[in-house]
């Protein structure tokens, strides 16, 4: 979903590259509790793991494709606030490097592709573990639910800025049809991904798993009276 | 499984993705290609900025096997993104009180 120069004029981009990097100065502070000695080289990790998967376009209907965005899984994996950073690092690589996605797009593509599909997706899969028995299983099927959405959203955001500022007079309706009607295709790709990615880790190490960790509190809890019962013993 | 382990695994699988498997993504236009295609949203695009860059459109430069020119640029952007990101991440991550 990478929008290369041209698509939205000179100023909505930049109003949106404004909105762009407010909303990353709002994730490095945030990111900051996130991130310790121990989930950095994670992050970094994700980062490298989003960049590879996003090559992998995969076809959905009609000669067309579609590839992982990743905002979900990052912010399931290693926190929302560094999940936006882990997309935004891999955005900018990509436009740098590998002219993927327009240099005065960039404020663009983090709004869509790291801001948008990192609120919807993390508020969708927190609200569902929420209600979900608190089981390994209920992660897996609240990231499956998640990524599926967070990518018509990201189509959404698009045609927000494409009605604002599109350089080019098409309806709005007829956008957002088809944007909304091929990424609903693309997010059940995304959503495969995800949860795989997210069950994967699960089973080998859950305690890495951000998004998971009210699973081990059971636990925590268990050993709190244990503790104190062998302090009172002493 | 350690965490070293771990975070290796995790890297071998993106580089076998971005350096192999990558070969064997669709080439077919991406979804918002296709409909600013159809619909005409593309009538104004730009050339990229970058599009002289030795690693535009995931490819290699002057490597003509189109195998190994993706996987070499695959490979080139997890290192690029892992250095970037893990740096990025370690600078800003809570330290330990200790090491203050």
């Amino acid at each position: 979903m990478h929008v290369p120069d041209g698509f939205i004029d000179a100023p909505t981009s930049v109003a949106t590259g404004v909105l762009a990097a407010a909303g990353v100065a709002v994730a490095l502070r945030g990111a900051r509790k996130e991130l310790d000695d121990r989930t950095a080289p994670l992050a970094g990790v994700t980062a490298a793991f989003v960049f590879a998967a996003q090559m992998l376009n995969f076809p959905v209907a009609g000669g067309t494709s579609g590839h992982l965005l990743g905002g979900t899984l990052a912010a399931i994996l290693v926190g929302p606030f560094t999940g936006v950073l882990v997309v935004s690092v891999v955005l900018l690589a990509q436009a740098l490097i590998f002219a993927d996605g327009g240099l005065t797009a960039l404020g663009v593509n983090i709004t869509t592709m790291a801001l948008t599909t990192v609120l919807v997706g993390y508020l969708v899969f927190r609200a569902l573990v929420r209600v979900l028995p608190r089981t390994r299983p209920s992660v897996t099927v609240a990231a499956f639910t998640a990524a599926v959405l967070s990518v018509p959203a990201a189509a959404v955001a698009f045609t927000v800025l494409y009605e604002i500022g599109g350089t080019t007079d098409v309806p709005i309706g007829k956008v957002i049809t088809a944007m909304v009607g091929v990424h609903v295709l693309i997010g059940i790709g995304e959503a495969l991904i995800t949860a795989l990615t997210v069950s994967s880790v699960l089973a080998v190490r859950p305690d890495l798993v951000y998004g998971a960790r009210d699973l081990a509190r059971p636990l925590v809890l268990r050993n709190a009276p244990l503790a104190e019962a062998q302090e009172g013993r002493a | 499984m350690s965490t070293r382990k771990f975070l290796g695994a995790a890297l071998l699988a993106a580089l076998v993705l971005a350096g192999v498997v990558s070969f064997y993504a669709s080439s077919s236009p991406d979804g918002l290609e296709k409909v600013a295609a159809d619909k005409g949203i593309d009538a104004k695009v730009e050339d990229h900025a970058s599009k002289d860059s030795p690693l535009a459109d995931y490819g290699v430069k002057g490597v003509e096997n189109a195998r190994l020119s993706g996987g070499l640029a695959g490979v080139a952007g997890v290192a690029v993104v892992l250095v970037a990101g893990t740096g990025l991440f370690w600078v800003i991550r809570r330290k330990p009180q200790t090491a203050e």
